[in-house]
């Protein structure tokens, strides 16, 4: 639909002031993040007139931010991959296998999209230290993965479920097993909604604060959300350092959203457009 | 091997494969989500120090949450702030949505610029947008303060955090600030699905958008409306991060942003002082309590949305 002026102008109106609204504080925190304590009280809005980068270097010599890094990104890679197989090998056979078990076990996934995982953390908790993997990152992976298995099962099994059923036929005909049928047909063409699972999950565990702060306490072990917590509180006085662990944290998936802005937006709401 | 046999066989060699295909995620999921939070209700009905409570004490740590003043008030505390911060969603951030999401739905120059940006706080981490907004809102430094003063406005420039009557709605803010994006990417999905000749048909009659809006759209919205209200309340009544950065885990000042997840987590997590030893049976009743909560709600959604559908 085409607009007319007055509305137009209210559109714009109102769509500028919320951008303003959102981009405002992001450009404060990060042109501040360069700039020396003084100026950033004296001129808190302007581009830095002196440029520093001692935020950045205490909260990465100090503050181990290399080392949190790559933990959270090594939590990230393998819950991610694993999410993605066993998540896409149960979504083929429960689009597939036509029996009361595979019907129940999809309704059982699903419900997983209303229950926060948080309320089971007591559990947990026993459960890691049992494991013997408190305070390790390793702790993270089966309780991301865990918690990744509704959403994968719902969009995944979706997306088979559309797939052309003469083509599963004809693949049957020639002799493929379910395993290479899985492996050779429905993965290859599940990419799109393997992207779209993979954004949601990696933004969910990628964030995540709640995990890291209840199962781990180690240096060696903490994760990028968890060193911003414990950086921030010791550098409340110095705000450079502080503004420089935030951008830290916030850069890496603001530029990935810049760049993949409407898989983000897709697989952000994965879980609620097709409900 | 008879025929039938064969047949027998071949059905239950094809049973073991797509057992074999699920077998992994439904351990997971099991082990590691279901097990535990079914295991929390359990745990909710022994008390104990530390990780083991081992006493088996029926319903009594329930009793305690409800008739002991001190859990009582603490409990009813988090509960009602918890809505509050819910309403402020539901209000705030869902009517935004659905405002954004109307605009966004014609055609203008810069539509996707705006729709990105309106979406970006959302990939951010919550823990990372708290401690931002809560260098913004510094009475010291104060961005905002320092705005609204530059305006001529000193009266309004308060101390947003470190009053008990503000902080919660301010936060509550923050948090819409963040996720406004999702609401209005899901109705702008709605309002797509809408058609343009229904639209039209009602331009010509000579119907005022404002019209269209309530008499058309919002009607057709209503399943999209239900949806997103759901999703907003799981969400809210299992909001901890952002509490945690900008008002620290006792939900300051004096208790006045404690949400249910805050008080869940000081209680069967951290501990509490002055004892600062986790009281698990206490903390699994509080989150069973949440979760009952959360039961209610949804099947309530359910069979409102049922209702609708046959209608």
């Amino acid at each position: 639909m085409r607009l007319k002026k007055p509305q137009l102008l209210f559109t714009y109106i109102v769509l500028s002031v919320w951008s303003v609204i959102v981009l405002f504080p992001i450009w404060t925190l990060v042109v501040n993040s360069f700039k020396p304590q003084k100026q950033i009280f004296k001129d808190p809005f302007g581009l830095p007139d002196t440029f520093t980068l001692d935020g950045y270097r205490a909260a990465w010599n100090n503050g181990r931010f290399d080392l949190y890094f790559v933990n959270t990104l090594i939590v990230t890679a393998i819950a991610l991959g694993l999410i993605l197989f066993i998540g896409s090998m149960a979504a083929y056979a429960l689009a597939k296998w036509k029996s009361p078990v595979s019907n129940f076990l999809y309704i059982f996934f699903i419900a997983g999209l209303m229950i926060p995982i948080r309320l089971g953390t007591l559990d947990l908790v026993r459960l890691i230290k049992a494991l013997n993997l408190q305070d390790t990152y390793w702790s993270l992976i089966p309780v991301y993965v865990a918690m990744g298995m509704p959403i994968a099962t719902f969009v995944l099994t979706a997306f088979i479920k559309e797939l052309p059923g003469e083509m599963f036929e004809a693949a049957k005909i020639d002799g493929a097993s379910e395993w290479q049928i899985y492996s050779r047909i429905v993965l290859p063409l599940m990419r799109p909604a393997l992207a779209t699972v993979a954004i949601f999950n990696m933004i969910k565990i990628w964030n995540d604060f709640w995990f890291p702060l209840v199962f781990i306490r180690a240096e060696e072990s903490r994760t990028v959300a968890l060193g911003v917590s414990l950086l921030f509180g010791q550098y409340r006085t110095d705000w450079t350092r502080a503004l420089a662990v935030l951008s830290l944290a916030a850069l890496p998936m603001l530029i990935l959203y810049m760049l993949l802005a409407r898989e983000f937006i897709k697989g952000l709401t994965a879980g609620a457009v097709k409900g | 091997m008879t025929r039938a046999q064969e047949m027998f066989s071949v059905k239950n060699r094809q049973t073991i494969t797509w057992i074999l295909f699920l077998l992994p995620a439904v351990a997971m999921y099991l082990v590691f989500m279901a097990g535990p939070l079914f295991d929390s209700l359990r745990l909710s009905l022994y008390q104990g120090e530390g990780y083991n409570p081992t006493t088996f004490v029926g319903l009594q740590n329930y009793r305690d949450l409800f008739t002991n003043p001190l859990w009582r008030e603490k409990f009813f505390n988090a509960f009602a702030n918890t809505c509050i911060f819910f309403a402020i969603h539901m209000l705030v951030q869902n009517t935004l949505g659905l405002l954004f999401a109307n605009l966004l739905s014609s055609e203008f120059r810069g539509r996707n610029f705006f729709r990105t940006v309106i979406f970006a706080p959302a990939t951010l981490s919550v823990l990372v947008t708290g401690f931002l907004w809560t260098l913004i809102l510094n009475p010291n430094w104060g961005a905002v303060n320092k705005t609204l003063i530059a305006m001529g406005l000193r009266e309004f420039a308060l101390p947003w955090l470190g009053r008990e009557n503000l902080a919660l709605p301010v936060i509550s803010l923050t948090s819409v600030w963040q996720w406004v994006g999702m609401p209005t990417v899901m109705f702008l999905a709605g309002l797509m699905g809408i058609s343009d000749e229904l639209l039209e048909a009602a331009r010509i009659d000579g119907a005022s958008e404002w019209n269209i809006f309530w008499k058309i759209k919002f009607p057709l919205l209503k399943p999209v409306i239900g949806v997103v209200s759901i999703l907003t309340f799981v969400d809210n009544f299992n909001a901890f991060d952002v509490i945690y950065a900008m008002a620290g885990a006792k939900g300051e000042p004096a208790y006045s942003t404690d949400l249910l997840a805050t008080l869940f987590y000081r209680t069967g997590i951290a501990g509490e002082h002055p004892v600062g030893i986790p009281n698990m049976g206490m903390g699994a009743a509080i989150a069973t309590m949440t979760f009952a909560i959360l039961m209610t709600g949804v099947l309530f959604w359910l069979y409102i949305s049922r209702k609708q559908a046959t209608e």
